[in-house]
């Protein structure tokens, strides 16, 4: 792969076996474990990259504090790292730095594209009351309809409420804002 | 961070554990499809801030985090009694749920000022998952408010609740924690020490 044929030349060059650039490259194809049609660079869970003497320091942020795809996630940037030849550090930070925000744009089209509908931006409230949930504000992924209403609050994994499109009669599964 | 925050942390930390599994106990059996969804993943949230916030009281004593939340003898839990309760009736379970979440964000409240940016910045994070909480117990309750069924089972639980926010009304913990204990540890107690998860 290009990839790699850079990585060797650039640690023949440098001090550090591989680029910043090169981890977020890297990282950017490994899939979320759960909702495979994003990266965790989509996701916005990637905090920061650090490269330093060939050790590799990750910061980042899991998206709900119960999500079981946390070690996954964990285990496949060290492993990406290491393929790469650097030794990584991966540091999960519980702080209250991510929200939905921090999914990429990419991130909202490639989820919008395979039929999971995006979260909405948290300057339109649309986590804070019943009213706005059940208020045409969402978005039928399959057909762009906003006649959709609110199935349950919960869905299949923590992240995503059931929603339902009453224009082309499709359940979808619709971002949690949080 | 002090004494009494890792206590504070450690009383949350074991509320959120314990009422993770009562909540995951309606898995399969709630009286609606969307309600095994919704508790099942209201258990997997609370577990999951349970966990987050063992951590950090983890670190500071030199322990982790499964080791606080498994290998304690029951008395050693510091939960308020109302989340030990087996409630198998769904009226019961809406008004723990309501009262608990009405608490829940008051603490959750306080600790998002805290002047240790970790307990803040972990409790900012656990809020946004508990916002959705808080709106399926308040659905919930607008739905069930004039049933004289819901209404007496709020009435025995809310003098429960007031330990959830006081560390002095906590109190003796009710025989049901310890059954409990022996369902939650039974796994981890059938292994050698030193297994890794």
């Amino acid at each position: 792969m290009g990839g790699d044929d850079d990585g060797a030349t650039l640690a023949a060059r440098g001090d550090d076996v591989v680029t910043e650039e090169q981890i977020w490259d890297a990282l950017a194809e490994i899939p979320d474990p759960e909702i495979p049609v994003v990266s965790l660079v989509d996701l916005g869970v990637v905090r920061d990259v650090a490269v330093e003497n060939g050790s590799v320091r990750i910061e980042f942020t899991p998206t709900f504090l119960g999500c079981p795809a946390l070690e996954v996630m964990r285990d496949a940037m060290a492993e990406r790292i290491r393929a790469l030849g650097a030794e990584p550090d991966v540091q999960v930070v519980l702080d209250d730095s991510w929200s939905t925000d921090k999914i990429t744009r990419a991130g909202h089209e490639k989820l919008r594209a395979s039929g999971f509908a995006p979260p909405a931006p948290r300057s339109a409230g649309t986590a804070t009351s019943l009213v706005q949930l059940n208020a045409a504000l969402f978005r039928c992924p399959y057909c762009g309809s906003t006649e959709t209403t609110l199935e349950n609050l919960f869905g299949p994994t923590p992240c995503r409420s059931l929603r339902y499109c009453n224009a082309c009669r499709q359940p979808f599964e619709q971002f949690k804002t949080i | 961070m002090n004494a009494r925050e890792q206590q504070l942390l450690l009383e949350i930390a074991d509320d959120e554990l314990i009422l993770g599994w009562r909540d995951s106990e309606w898995t399969g059996i709630a009286p609606l499809l969307e309600e095994d969804v919704a508790f099942s993943s209201i258990a997997q949230n609370e577990i999951g801030h349970a966990r987050a916030l063992y951590e950090l009281v983890a670190r500071e004593r030199g322990t982790t985090a499964d080791e606080l939340a498994f290998d304690r003898s029951p008395e050693d839990y510091c939960c308020a009694p109302i989340v030990e309760l087996r409630l198998l009736d769904w009226e019961k379970t809406i008004a723990r749920h309501y009262l608990y979440e009405e608490a829940d964000a008051k603490r959750l409240d306080q600790l998002k000022r805290s002047e240790d940016p970790e307990i803040a910045g972990l409790a900012g994070k656990i809020d946004r998952e508990e916002t959705y909480h808080r709106l399926h117990a308040q659905m919930w309750f607008d739905r069930l408010q004039d049933e004289p069924r819901f209404t007496a089972a709020l009435d025995e639980l809310r003098p429960l609740a007031a330990a959830l926010l006081d560390s002095e009304l906590r109190g003796e913990h009710t025989s049901e924690l310890a059954e409990l204990w022996e369902e939650m540890t039974m796994v981890r107690r059938s292994q050698p020490a030193g297994t890794t998860w």
